[in-house]
């Protein structure tokens, strides 16, 4: 393996498990807060029981994806200096304006809500658990711009002397409609893992019995709030997948093994695909359904690979421009079918839960359970979709991902750093996971009474 | 003004708050097996810096993302050039944010005191290191790619700026548990602190004499003079028990240290060895457009964040006392 490819691992390794907590973070700061929120309208000491409770959880994982972030914000600079000063006058721009206007908001006042339980007014104390969520959501949009540019580059300009891009529009930049579809995509996809996270517990808890009413409650919210992003989910899915056919035709005729122009094509439900060939050897289709899907009309015309890439050597030169089309194929498959089994989920934990009923079947708590993991794979899927199908580009049509590689990376310095990284966010993810395991166990903090007579502590040290 | 200077003003006030307010995280990290000698000591100390060392560490990656905006070169530049000591700040910046978070929840309190203290000795040593070569210049090719290796950056300079500022970082730590403690907690901080800064004074002083013979100007002569001033007020301060100008002092200092290095290096930002092949503020900066756009949003979120922050403080400013 050369630098390149290490790099290339590198890059995905941290940055998916990076994603691992970020959507946790988004989902579960906004319903903490709902939950809060829900104690402070009707001083039901229930809520805050759930709000200390699902507090906790929140914070464990926030650590996680804190550390994991300030890797992030040097790794461009790390490994892909080429592409750092190549794109930096627009890149910069969001990744600078996230810090400046995102992270310390969720920073600073995460800090405020973990120690102001007993120094702050109710409704200060509240509203810094809003501020902080706010500002994941506020993080993720700007990073989301930053990344779309590189998915479909608008608001700037080829500089021939230098041979850099240059920025000429902001707004184009912000407002780019990549940007536009992928930011609730990701939203909603971070309230479907919120709340599968919050039903598996939710029904474990139920099943061993304690503090049935409470958790009844933040099962049914979970479970509401899962089905209705789910939905969300898949009608932004839909816009994206309409905008992608129209700007990386590429990465959608990949995604479907759609390998020659197509009117009326099919949605591919199973295919078994000779790449060498352009072709398949086997194709299940729902007919019409990827014209629709991608055109809004059941005979619209959806490009194929192999005319795509006749047409991208024409425009860009010989190449190969084809992304890896199994991976892309069944990344994107599979994100929308774990997807949809975790609106299952939580639509049969509705039927279970209905009209003051509980879920006793063992099986149902089993499979809550496992349930948790569908919304993370669901997300890694549709990251490792959205940039493997972009290659070989790291920058749509501009920059290649060889070209943007640092020069002077070493391989014996990448693949230390990488197995590195590697080994400490393995042996992260072992203690996340028992202290999650750990907490939940612990069950919520005993009644305190209508009003609590002491200050409530602080949730750590 | 030019654009590029005032962004290159803005990247030093960014560094500049993240020494000053990291700086004491760091130095409560380094002095925890020392000053504390029971559990209720040790978290106590913890608690001391708790609500804010989040907010603290988000001064760095402002700075790293300012850089990315106004300096692509720069940020290129340095951070794919000093790999190693990145990385090693990286993981060690992650081992003490997980300690952080999770010593008080788990079972295994002194292996996340111990990651908490290597997690802050390090990055509180390599940042010292790292500002000693880029002030006094590395070696950089024609496309200002970094050419040494890491052994370059470890010469005995750079190994004395970094010694330099975990010293202060450890005073200034200090300092600030004696502002944020009572009691014996607060005794053993002030004693630490008489012994943290008479090191300081000598071994920033060498480097900071070092550094003026190196790339000194005139003007970050005078700037050297106040850091040592500051450094020596604090001492003062801090042996009559007025903590709170001991660290108004020391803080000062650390301002002034970190103007005498970007002072030292404008209008370079990255000087080669070989000066035709130096990064500066022209050759390295985003085009005037991006820089105008980056100027208003710092100009309008600046303040605000300055104001949620100073909030922060006020809202804590309570000496804590040793729990049960
Ligand atoms: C869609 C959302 C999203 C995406 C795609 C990314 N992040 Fe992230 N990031 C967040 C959403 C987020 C967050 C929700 O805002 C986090 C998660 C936990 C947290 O503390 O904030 C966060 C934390 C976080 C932090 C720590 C902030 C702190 O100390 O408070 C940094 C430096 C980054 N991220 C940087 C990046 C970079 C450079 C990315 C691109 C490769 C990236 N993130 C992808
Ligand atoms: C958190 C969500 C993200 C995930 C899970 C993710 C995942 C990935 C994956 C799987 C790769 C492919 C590695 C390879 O090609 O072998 C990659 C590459 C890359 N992505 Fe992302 N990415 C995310 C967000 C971003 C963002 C927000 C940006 C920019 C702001 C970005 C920039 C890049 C770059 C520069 C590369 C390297 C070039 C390449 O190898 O393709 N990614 N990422
Ligand atoms: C009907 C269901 C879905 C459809 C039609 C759909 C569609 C898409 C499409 C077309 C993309 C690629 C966008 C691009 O590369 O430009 C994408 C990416 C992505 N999907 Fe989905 N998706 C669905 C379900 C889900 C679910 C359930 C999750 C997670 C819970 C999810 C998470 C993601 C993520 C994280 C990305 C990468 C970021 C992005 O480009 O938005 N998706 N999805």
């Amino acid at each position: 393996m050369d630098a390149l490819d290490l790099s290339r691992w590198q890059f995905g390794i941290t940055t998916v498990y990076h994603f691992l907590f970020v959507p946790l973070t988004i989902g579960l700061s906004l319903l903490v807060a709902g939950l809060q929120t829900a104690w402070h309208r009707t001083g039901n000491p229930a809520y805050l029981r759930l709000t200390r409770f699902w507090g906790k959880l929140f914070l464990i994982n926030f650590a996680m994806g804190v550390v994991t972030g300030i890797v992030q914000e040097f790794q461009f600079g790390m490994n892909w200096s080429e592409y750092s000063r190549f794109v930096g006058d627009i890149f910069g721009a969001p990744l600078a304006m996230e810090g400046l206007i995102a992270f310390f908001m969720e920073s600073t006042f995460l800090g405020l809500w973990i120690f102001g339980w007993d120094r702050l007014k109710p409704r200060v104390h509240l509203a810094t658990i809003w501020l902080a969520s706010i500002g994941t959501a506020v993080s993720a949009y700007f990073i989301l711009a930053a990344n779309s540019w590189m998915q479909h580059p608008v608001g700037y300009r080829l500089n021939p002397t230098t041979g850099r891009a240059e920025l000429t529009d902001i707004w184009a930049v912000l407002t780019n409609s990549t940007t536009l579809v992928t930011f609730p995509h990701v939203i909603f996809g971070a309230f479907v893992t919120a709340g599968a996270f919050m039903i598996g517990i939710s029904v474990w808890q139920l099943a061993r019995g304690r503090d049935v009413a409470l958790f009844r409650t933040s099962a049914r919210l979970a479970m509401v709030v899962s089905l209705v992003a789910a939905v969300g989910v898949a009608v932004s899915g839909h816009w994206q997948a309409q905008i992608m056919t129209e700007q990386q035709p590429m990465k959608m005729a990949a995604a479907e093994a759609l390998w020659e122009d197509e009117t009326s094509a099919g949605f591919s439900l199973f295919a078994v695909g000779d790449v060498e060939n352009g072709r398949n050897h086997v194709n299940l289709q729902i007919p019409g359904g990827l014209s629709l899907l991608a055109t809004n009309s059941l005979d619209g015309k959806v490009e194929g690979i192999n005319d795509i890439q006749a047409r991208y050597q024409a425009l860009y030169g010989p190449g190969d421009y084809r992304p890896i089309v199994g991976l892309a194929y069944w990344s994107f498959r599979l994100m929308i079918g774990f997807g949809a089994l975790a609106a299952l989920l939580a639509l049969a934990g509705l039927w279970f839960t209905r009209r003051g009923r509980f879920p006793r079947n063992p099986w149902f708590t089993r499979i809550a359970l496992l349930g948790i993991s569908l919304p993370f794979l669901a997300n890694s899927l549709g990251w490792i979709f959205t940039e493997m199908g972009r290659q070989p580009w790291a920058v749509f049509g501009l920059m290649r991902t060889s070209a943007a590689v640092s020069p002077g990376a070493d391989v014996l310095e990448v693949a230390l750093t990488l197995v590195g990284f590697t080994l400490v966010y393995a042996v992260l993810a072992a203690i996340e996971v028992r202290l999650l395991i750990k907490y939940v166990r612990l069950g919520p903090e005993p009644e305190t009474g209508t009003e609590p007579a002491e200050p409530l502590p602080a949730l750590s040290y | 003004m030019e654009l590029t200077t005032v962004w290159f003003v803005l990247i030093a006030v960014l560094w500049t708050g993240y020494f000053v307010l990291e700086g004491f995280d760091f130095g409560v990290g380094v002095l925890l097996p020392f000053v504390a000698r029971d559990e209720a000591e040790r978290r106590t100390v913890i608690a001391s810096i708790g609500p804010v060392w989040d907010g603290n560490e988000v001064w760095l990656l402002v700075a790293g993302g300012a850089t990315f905006a106004a300096f692509p070169e720069w940020y290129a530049t340095l951070f794919s050039g000093f790999y190693l000591p990145l990385f090693l700040i990286l993981l060690a910046l992650i081992a003490r944010g997980v300690a952080l978070e999770y010593r008080s929840k788990s079972d295994h309190t002194r292996g996340w005191d111990r990651a908490f203290f290597w997690g802050s000795l390090v990055p509180a040593f390599l940042w010292g290191v790292a500002f000693a070569n880029i002030v006094h210049g590395v070696p950089l090719d024609a496309s200002h790619e970094y050419t040494g290796n890491l052994f370059t950056l470890l010469n005995p300079y750079a190994l004395l700026g970094g010694a330099a500022t975990l010293t202060l970082f450890t005073f200034h730590g200090a300092v600030f548990l004696a502002l944020r403690t009572q009691g014996e907690l607060r005794a053993t901080a002030t004693r630490l602190g008489r012994q943290a800064g008479l090191l300081t004074l000598l071994v920033g002083g060498v480097f900071l004499v070092l550094t003026q013979l190196d790339s000194g100007r005139p003007a970050t002569w005078v700037t050297a003079g106040v850091a040592a001033a500051g450094i020596l007020a604090a001492l003062v301060a801090t042996a009559r028990g007025r903590d709170g100008w001991a660290f108004t002092a020391n803080a000062v200092a650390i301002v002034a240290i970190t103007a005498t290095l970007f002072g030292n290096l404008w209008p370079d930002v990255m000087p080669a060895l070989d000066p035709a092949n130096s990064l500066n503020v022209t050759n390295a900066a985003s085009t005037p457009y991006t820089l105008t756009v980056m100027t208003w949003v710092a100009a309008i979120f600046t303040p605000v964040v300055l104001l949620y922050q100073g909030w922060t403080y006020w809202v804590f400013r309570k000496r804590l006392t040793v729990g049960p």
